[in-house]
């Protein structure tokens, strides 16, 4: 069953409420980005398995430098500058995660994660049931994944949906601050393995007030970020933001939309999506990712064998086009846009 | 030994008419270790026979025989340790039944069980079988430096045919193996087969243990069918390992007398003659020579050896045949650690098809 949000609705005005937690770690205002930079902090400093691992994390504290200060508090032993080469860095993963270690790879993009595919697939996300229970994999692969930032070629993709059809893996998206450090603490104390994609465009687009207490997320359920009976809008990741907007402007024009963050999009929460579907009769899923084999093509199939008869329209998908990611030129003409959102949506609503 | 860091270099003791060319370190001069070696090549050899058995009457599925091989597992099961860490490939029946897996298990595993791989005892750290060519070297690596990083006295052997040298995995895990000084042991067995493309084939590289110079380890070349050249290199590199002096890699040479898999036919791509010439170099007979030279082993030893080795194997046989088969829960029951919403549907789901196709026959 879906998270409520904690706090009353989430949108694109109230991204400082704060979370609630019970312990007196002082409240600071901290981006995505920041956010997982803590979670990775609070996660070596409470469990001494957790190591850190990937190309330019250490030394440099990532590219991005979600890992900065993780060396110089930690030390080398406990985090890594591997050289290059991502096959061996999820290879390296698996084997350390098979003798009571909890790695924390980082792949630097998404662009560059394919060649993790066959220890994800073959090894990680198979371990504890082919050895029936003898050996697991808690491991998670990071990587900074989908478009906005004008990044250059192979770097601005959304393959998420390569890793959500992998059974065994989990897959987790998160779409704030205060998401991004929960769900993120919460992969690395999973005894399964888990892909922790972030949105890079979102990495330091605003701030939230957060609490570093160390308490996580639930995985495997949906946050419904946004109350509404007319229409369910159901995205993850960068999209919320858009999604969120969407809403905002069918508001305006009467359309009181709900809007469910899936968050993790393996094993995925589909009880909450179809609750919500139930009320409002009407679904849109917005996804960054080409449309054909895409998540929001699963979750749309899944709504309608389980609640068809609510249904009123059938399911709307918003997507990338089943092209290459451009280059930047063109990005924000592949990205859906706020008005892609609710024009779908009206016209799922017959107002169109 | 001493070893060096030429490649070149292939040790060898024991020559394939049984005859010493090299001289016995003191410790390897006792008969104890080499009749135990022995015992368990024959063994390895009847056990290996019988897989290709089962396999033919339906009991298991495709295998992977070792005949002709069985000296580098034995050599690599002699030597490890309890607390190190074997990551095989799927041509490791003789070390991995020293490493306690028993034969019940690998007629499991090849025979469509999972329960095969839950190894117990020695064995409970060590992975399964690896299918996928050459992706255990990395995990080896990995384990490896998780030994280091927790500054243990622990070795990770991995094993690995000449193929997959050839691989990315192959050369990024023994790259980082040198970048960071890994606990870390990589075994060729070099056949000279991957399937069906010869060693020449494979790689330009006059020998496979070159390739360890570009990852700055020490490599060396031993004779795969010698088990006191092997017992002594892959010693070697195990107590290196376990001292903290970094990794090595050992190309065993050898040869696959059998096919590739029971589902292959090697008369296809290579000449029976070769084959022949190969027999003579096989590992078991130069023992059995030596030993009997020594006047360590009689013909009566070996016909009551052949009698124990085959109850062995016939009791085993007997306890798998009993094993039913896994519940159906089991599919889904060991995915994660706790069975997520949508999987408890289908596991439902999966019992109602059980029973229905139960009650069809």
């Amino acid at each position: 069953m879906g998270s409520q949000e904690r706090g009353s609705q989430e949108s694109l005005g109230n991204e400082n409420s704060d979370i609630s937690g019970s312990s007196m770690a002082p409240i600071k205002a901290v981006n995505l980005l920041e956010a997982v930079n803590l979670a990775l902090h609070r996660a070596m400093e409470s469990d001494e398995n957790v190591v850190v691992l990937g190309e330019d994390i250490a030394t440099n504290g990532g590219v991005f430098r979600a890992t900065a200060g993780l060396k110089e508090r930690f030390g080398r032993r406990r985090v890594m500058d591997t050289p290059l080469g991502e096959t061996m860095i999820a290879g390296v993963a698996v084997g350390m995660a098979t003798q009571q270690l909890r790695p924390v790879a980082e792949i630097q993009f998404m662009g560059f994660i394919y060649s993790t595919l066959e220890h994800l697939i073959s090894h990680a996300a198979r371990m504890r049931n082919r050895t029936r229970g003898r050996l697991s994999c808690p491991l998670v692969i990071r990587a900074p994944y989908g478009g906005g930032i004008h990044a250059p070629e192979h770097h601005s993709e959304s393959m998420e949906a390569l890793f959500a059809h992998i059974p065994g893996l989990r897959v987790v998206i998160p779409s704030s601050p205060t998401r991004a450090y929960g769900l993120l603490l919460s992969a690395i104390e999973e005894p399964d393995p888990v892909v922790f994609l972030e949105p890079k465009r979102i990495y330091r687009l605003s701030k939230q007030n957060l609490r570093d207490d160390g308490l996580g997320l639930p995985l495997d359920t949906c946050f419904t970020l946004r109350q509404g009976k007319d229409i369910t809008l159901i995205s993850w990741g960068a999209m919320i933001h858009e999604t969120l907007k969407a809403a905002d402007v069918l508001a305006t024009q009467g359309v009181r939309a709900e809007v469910i963050d899936v968050a993790t999009l393996a094993p995925m929460d589909l009880d909450t999506m179809i609750l919500s579907i139930q009320k409002t009769g009407h679904g849109v899923v917005i996804q960054e990712a080409p449309r054909h084999c895409g998540v929001a093509a699963e979750i749309a199939a899944s709504i309608t064998e389980r609640a068809f008869g609510y249904l009123r329209h059938p399911i709307q998908r918003v997507t990338g086009f089943d092209t290459p990611m451009p280059y930047y030129q063109h990005e924000n003409l592949y990205l859906p846009s706020v008005t892609d959102i609710v024009d779908a949506a009206k016209r799922t609503l017959g107002m169109l | 030994m001493q070893y060096t860091s030429t490649p070149y270099c292939c040790q060898r003791f024991l020559d394939p008419d049984g005859r010493l060319v090299s001289q016995l370190p003191a410790h390897l001069k006792e008969p104890a270790w080499l009749l135990n070696s022995y015992r368990h090549m024959v063994l390895i050899r009847h056990f290996n026979q019988r897989m290709v058995d089962l396999q033919r009457t339906g009991f298991i599925g495709t295998y992977p025989s070792c005949l002709g091989e069985e000296a580098i597992g034995t050599a690599i099961g002699l030597t490890l340790h309890k607390d190190d860490v074997f990551a095989p490939y799927y041509r490791d029946l003789a070390a991995q039944t020293l490493r306690g897996v028993s034969f019940k298990q690998q007629m499991q595993y090849w025979g469509g069980d999972e329960w095969g791989n839950h190894f117990e005892g020695t064995a409970s750290a060590d992975l399964p079988n690896c299918v996928p060519i050459a992706t255990q070297v990395t995990h080896a690596a990995g384990i490896a430096s998780a030994f280091k990083i927790r500054q243990e006295k622990r070795c990770a052997l991995t094993t690995c045919g000449d193929g997959a040298t050839s691989r990315g995995d192959f050369y990024e895990a023994i790259n980082l193996a040198g970048a960071w000084h890994l606990p870390l042991v990589v075994v060729v067995n070099n056949n000279h087969w991957a399937i069906s493309l010869p060693r020449h084939q494979q790689t330009a590289a006059p020998t496979l243990a070159h390739k360890a110079v570009a990852a700055g380890i020490e490599s060396f070349q031993v004779d795969g069918n010698d088990i006191i050249a092997l017992y002594d290199g892959i010693q070697y590199a195990v107590k290196k390992a376990r001292a903290g002096k970094g990794a090595t890699l050992i190309e065993a040479i050898t040869y696959r007398l059998a096919d590739h898999t029971t589902a292959d036919d090697a008369s296809r791509y290579r000449p029976t003659e070769e084959v022949n010439t190969a027999w003579n170099n096989e590992p078991i007979k130069r023992l059995r020579i030596y030993l009997t030279q020594q006047a360590w082993w009689s013909e009566q030893q070996e016909q009551q050896l052949i009698q124990q080795v085959n109850e062995k194997i016939q009791d085993a046989v007997n306890q798998f045949k009993a094993t039913e088969a896994q519940p159906v829960d089991d599919l889904f029951d060991y995915l994660f650690a706790d069975l997520p919403l949508p999987l408890a549907a289908q596991k439902s789901l999966a019992r109602a098809k059980y029973n229905t196709q139960m009650k069809g026959t």
